[in-house]
């Protein structure tokens, strides 16, 4: 009993103290732009109403995940290409390297230009920023691939779709998912910037209107509601990221622990 | 296994090559789609027309200024945030009970998409360098302070037990036990934040603007229409990328020498 005691007080104890301090350091602050945390809590429920969420947050967070989606799928199919192909990873991959090192974000003038400021454009943002990591990680991942594995699969005349799916993912999800953990965070910075450089509406745009509507309490808010989107989405991802990878982790700690 | 017929590479298969016929290949269909009319040549001009843009920006002062203008900026909030991880990670990872203490603050802090803060720098700080500065910092150092508090868990337990026989104090433990076992970890850590790094400083200048930069002169390239000019600059931030990427891997070399898994390596 104590001992869950101890470890629920390691676990709330600095953010407690974290916020007890803010609290109280800002109790009576008079400065425009850093308000009381107490103002911009009350703020909070009339800022982020239902209305609000269905005319900015769900759109917002449509765009991700459809975004995201698509990064994920088109990458890993891009990278099962590209990885399985000995000539083909050769004739692309100073290319990739080249392409991965462009910021993400210097895209979204052009995307905007291109493709004007609609929804498929904040989506194509996302696309963009999430497709590297997934890509290369992808390629990475079926490179490294178990030679005996890949033998035994061809002693046993296992091809196509079986060998794809039983043996090729298999092998490279570890990757895949490190690749599809950075997409993430990815995805969201670049759903933030889409909305900044051209939106009608978002998550990230009515956050920027709160700032340059010096309505800062509201803007204040709206940093928290970006900030735990992330922390939330991250642990999504955690808890689908140890199904997927029981497995893996399974293994891993067999071969630990046998040493 | 390199006498197995399967393996022998044949004559103009070499990756050097293939990989040089990838970018000239890229280059030319660039070229010949929006010549044909497939692209629309007003929003993607031809490889021709983007680098004859790109000499013309080699020619600009203005243009110099703001590869200096983001170099610098990325450098100043990258050694911040690696001065920064690498004490707090050494300090928190040594401490086990201040490592369980914050654990649940990182894991809390540390996914906070760093634009999210945009806002709040913006306003925050008059100075527009400071603003930029904030998200470099807040984005690069996590990626150091995560694989520092790795690292320093990370000590051979026979090590330190040898090191406690030999009665070591404090500070030689840390110097001789926990730095070289972080300090791959650690570098690691830098080679990520230093391309992390760069990406914010690019997209601070891009959004916030009013310092010299390559962000800032796509935004005005942008506004200007200047479309040749908007890929030009998009070809400069990946080249300067590329050259950070290589910088830190040669650094990374350099550093860790004399560690097996660099030792190991064939020189290349």
């Amino acid at each position: 009993m104590s001992r869950v005691l101890s470890r629920t007080g390691l676990l709330v104890g600095l953010p407690v103290v974290l916020l007890v301090t803010w609290w109280f350091a800002s109790a009576g602050s008079k400065s425009f732009y850093q308000p009381p945390l107490e103002t911009i809590i009350k703020v909070f429920p009339d800022t982020w109403t239902g209305a609000r969420f269905k005319s900015d947050v769900f759109p917002s967070l449509i765009r991700l995940f459809i975004g995201y989606g698509l990064a994920v799928l088109i990458g890993i199919t891009l990278g099962v290409l590209i990885g399985a192909n000995r000539r083909l990873r050769s004739l692309l991959e100073p290319l990739l390297e080249f392409l991965r090192a462009i910021p993400p974000p210097v895209l979204v003038p052009i995307l905007i230009l291109v493709a004007g400021i609609g929804n498929p454009t904040k989506v194509l943002v996302i696309v963009v920023g999430g497709l590297w990591p997934v890509l290369l990680n992808t390629v990475e991942g079926v490179r490294g691939v178990d030679e005996v594995l890949s033998d035994t699969c061809r002693s046993y005349r296992i091809g196509g779709w079986l060998r794809l799916r039983t043996f090729v993912l298999r092998a490279a999800s570890p990757q895949i998912v490190v690749g599809a953990r950075q997409a993430l965070s990815i995805s969201i910075i670049m759903m933030v910037i889409g909305e900044l450089l051209g939106a009608t509406n978002g998550l990230g745009y009515t956050v920027v209107e709160f700032q340059r509507g010096f309505q800062i309490p509201e803007m204040w808010s709206g940093v928290f509601v970006l900030g735990l989107l992330g922390v939330l989405l991250s642990l999504a991802f955690t808890l689908v990221e140890r199904r997927v990878l029981n497995w893996y982790h399974g293994a891993r700690a067999a071969e630990r622990s046998g040493h | 296994m390199t006498t197995s017929p399967l393996t022998l590479r044949r004559a103009g298969d070499s990756p050097a090559l293939l990989g040089l016929l990838g970018i000239v290949g890229f280059a030319a269909l660039l070229e010949i789609l929006p010549r044909v009319g497939v692209l629309k040549a007003e929003y993607f001009p031809p490889t021709s027309k983007i680098i004859a843009a790109l000499f013309d920006e080699f020619g600009r002062g203005g243009f110099w200024q703001a590869v200096v203008g983001t170099v610098t900026t990325w450098l100043i909030g990258l050694a911040i945030a690696v001065v920064a991880g690498i004490v707090l990670g050494i300090v928190i990872g040594s401490v086990p009970a201040l490592r369980l203490a914050t654990a649940s603050t990182i894991e809390f802090l540390r996914p906070i998409p760093s634009v999210a803060l945009l806002p709040l720098a913006i306003v925050l700080f008059s100075a527009p360098i400071r603003s930029i500065l904030l998200l470099v910092v807040y984005a690069s150092f996590w990626q150091v302070l995560i694989q520092v508090l790795h690292g320093v868990t990370d000590v051979d337990p026979v090590a330190r037990e040898t090191a406690a026989s030999y009665r070591l104090n404090r500070w030689r433990q840390a110097r001789y036990l926990v730095w070289p076992t972080t300090l791959p970890y650690a570098m690691t850590g830098i080679r990520l934040a230093a391309s992390v790094a760069l990406v914010l400083t690019i997209t601070g200048e891009l959004l916030i603007g009013g310092t010299k930069g390559i962000g800032e002169e796509i935004a005005v390239a942008q506004s200007s229409i200047a479309v040749p000019s908007m890929y030009a600059l998009i070809v400069v931030s990946g080249l300067i990328g590329l050259i950070a990427n290589l910088a830190t891997r040669r650094a990374e070399r350099l550093v860790l020498a004399w560690h097996p898994s660099v030792r190991r390596e064939l020189p290349l």
